[in-house]
């Protein structure tokens, strides 16, 4: 319980409802299965024409709460609104959704004009005019002149666009997608989420989007909801995900982390003083609350944000580097170290000259870049 | 993954066994379908001499007319109620959790257990209770339950191979159930339903034990007619009919299969 009032709290801070009310609206929604609650009384408003994304861990809720919106599931408790309308009680054909598949979900035995019309035909249009929506959509997701192929004569990346403007064609109010990359390869999947971003920006429709993948959530999303074990952990753009995480797991799931062992100072209001080693830290206090001056805290800082120490500037700690790991762009140096929680820091070096300037076994001293770091009270463990 | 290599010695040897095997299968009907081309009128092998005729004659009697006649009014209506019974079962079984639900399963798919003649003596016993001995009805009913395993298995199978994401895409995209049933779920499945039918249809147009007991003179199917005229005559014309026999049934595999696939036929590949 003690979780789920933060949890609320910090979500009102962080994305003050737009207008009053959301497009699609969630309000107090669970669900089960037998024993294991899928998703806990989850609360969210999703803002017209934006793009949500739903990011967590497998088993954390979200492709639950896809279904719930998209009606394939019938919550337990709780109220869904879309357009103002309630919807909880409205069956997935009534609800004027479009869903994009993990799978796709094309249908083997029809054409790819026949995928893109079915929704249309469904709503009894006028031939001519199915005819004209299926090439205006066909044309929108580039897919001109493969019409009379069938799904199984197409590329993933086809059958994706196919998928996509099947969902498209019938105007949806929402637009629901289920992982839709991460059946393609590296770089199909990137021009795909540009090409996706573009045409979401284009139509203008709101979209709820599935992912595990946290780059691609903090690439594609207005903004983002972090779940994991049914519930919502924090509600934010991906910025302040990324800057500003309010919960221990939202901190250590997006994104690269180093969390160091600290204390905490004093609080002033909304700031807190965190020191480390010699170094000394201004952190938001809304995550240490009932923590006193003087009590050990975890500080997660990214990878970004530490440098070495240099002459005059003060040794947050120190580590002795244990493997460097080339990326290409920059380079990822891993340091063991006694004031890490798991005994590793991570540090990046744009280029390579750090393989030749810090071999395996250098000691180095480690100092805070910049400020954004937030801390945790410390784990009982 | 790379094939085991086979010494030459050990691939002849194994060619040969293969084909011992094959032709031991084949015997039976290879001997059936010389002996029908025998000139005398003794079911004889190797024949003497050689005639087309006890074709003109298998073709010619009225008992193998009316029994292949009454054959077909009993498979026909056999396979399709067994159809409609065993889809829909099939159906609820893949798609419903009940009580009870196992024990149905183990009593539809009974009939694999229990011996044809019990079956056939069943429905004979039951027929005479209600003086329905000399119809149809009860021929059909007999034969619905003894194909009803086969057409469940099949369309089983189907409806499990089946992708539910596609009836959940059909229903974001406006089709209320019934359409989703007319419009996907049910021309993906056709392949199974159509292999399951014809599976109905051959084994009831086969069928000899159980018919045997709940046929009239009235109502007689081929294989009864073929066993009473063999116990009277044994001239070549029962191996005519057979050949007859295995030539329609060959016709139909091979029609089935450049339709649907061998493989979707005999259920041996996933229907997709």
């Amino acid at each position: 319980m003690k979780n789920r009032a933060e949890t609320s709290g910090i979500e009102q801070k962080s994305a003050p409802p737009a207008g009053g009310q959301g497009f699609v609206r969630l309000e107090g929604v669970s669900k089960r299965f037998g024993d294991v609650v899928a998703l806990h009384e989850a609360t969210l408003d999703v803002r017209r024409g934006e793009i949500l994304t739903l990011l967590g861990p497998s088993g954390g809720g979200k492709t639950t709460l896809l279904n719930l919106v998209a009606g394939f599931l019938l919550p337990d408790s709780g109220a869904i609104h879309i357009a103002g309308q309630p919807v909880t009680e409205v069956p997935p054909y009534r609800r004027e959704i479009g869903v994009l598949f993990q799978n796709y979900a094309l249908f083997p035995h029809m054409s790819v004009a026949a995928n893109v019309a079915y929704g249309l035909r469904m709503r009894r249009l006028p031939r001519p005019e199915i005819a004209r929506k299926v090439a205006e959509t066909l044309a929108l997701v580039r897919l001109v002149g493969l019409e009379n192929r069938t799904p199984r004569q197409l590329s993933g990346g086809q059958q994706q666009r196919v998928a996509l403007a099947r969902a498209l064609a019938i105007s949806p109010k929402v637009l629901l997608l289920d992982e839709p990359f991460s059946a393609l390869d590296k770089n199909l999947r990137g021009s795909m989420q540009l090409e996706l971003k573009e045409i979401q920006r284009k139509l203008g429709v709101t979209t709820i989007f599935v992912t595990h993948d946290q780059s691609e959530a903090l690439s594609l999303s207005d903004r983002i909801v972090v779940l994991s074990e049914g519930r919502i952990r924090q509600v934010g753009t991906p910025g302040e995900i990324y800057r500003r995480p309010t919960e221990r797991f939202v901190a250590s799931f997006v994104g690269d982390v180093n969390v160091l062992r600290a204390r905490l100072e004093e609080v002033d209001g909304e700031a807190a003083q965190i020191a480390i080693g010699a170094a000394k830290l201004a952190v938001p206090a809304g995550t240490l609350r009932g923590c006193a001056p003087g009590a050990p805290v975890e500080l997660f800082i990214r990878p970004e944000q530490l440098r070495l120490a240099e002459t005059g500037d003060e040794t947050a700690c120190e580590g002795v580097v244990s493997a460097h790991s080339y990326q290409g762009g920059h380079v990822d140096l891993h340091l063991a170290s006694e004031a890490a929680v798991s005994g590793r820091i991570l540090m990046r070096w744009p280029g390579t000259e750090a393989i030749a300037r810090w071999p395996v076994g250098t000691r180095i001293a480690v100092a805070c870049a910049g400020t954004e770091a937030v801390a945790f009270p410390a784990s009982p463990s | 993954m790379r094939k085991p290599r086979v010494s030459t010695w050990g691939g002849v040897a194994g060619a040969v066994v293969v084909a011992a095997i094959l032709a031991f299968v084949l015997l039976p009907g290879f001997v059936v379908m010389i002996a029908a081309f025998n000139a005398r009128a003794i079911l004889s092998f190797p024949p003497e001499s050689w005639s087309w005729r006890w074709f003109a004659k298998a073709l010619a009697y009225d008992d193998f007319r009316a029994g292949f006649r009454n054959g077909l009014i009993v498979t026909g209506w056999a396979s399709t109620i067994a159809l409609l019974v065993g889809a829909a079962f099939a159906f609820v079984l893949d798609r419903y959790a009940f009580p009870l639900k196992r024990t149905i399963e183990g009593v539809l798919l009974a009939p694999l257990v229990i011996p044809h003649f019990t079956i056939g003596l069943g429905f004979l016993i039951l027929a005479a209770e209600l003086g329905a001995t000399r119809g149809f009805a009860v021929v059909v009913a007999c034969h619905v339950v003894l194909v009803l395993p086969f057409v469940l298995r099949s369309v089983y199978i189907s409806l499990r191979s089946l992708d539910q994401r596609l009836e959940l895409a059909a229903a974001s995209l406006g089709a209320p159930p019934g359409r989703v049933l007319t419009t996907v779920t049910i021309p993906l499945l056709a392949p199974g339903l159509v292999s399951g039918w014809l599976f109905a249809a051959i084994l009831s147009f086969n069928e000899f034990t159980a018919s045997l007991f709940v046929t009239a003179q009235r109502t007689q199917t081929l294989p009864v007619a073929m066993y009473n005229y063999v116990r009277e005559y044994a001239d070549p014309s029962m191996a005519a009919l057979s050949v007859m026999y295995i030539v329609a049934t060959a016709i139909i595999l091979i029609i089935a299969n450049l339709f649907l696939g061998l493989g979707k036929v005999l259920n041996v590949e996933e229907s997709r």
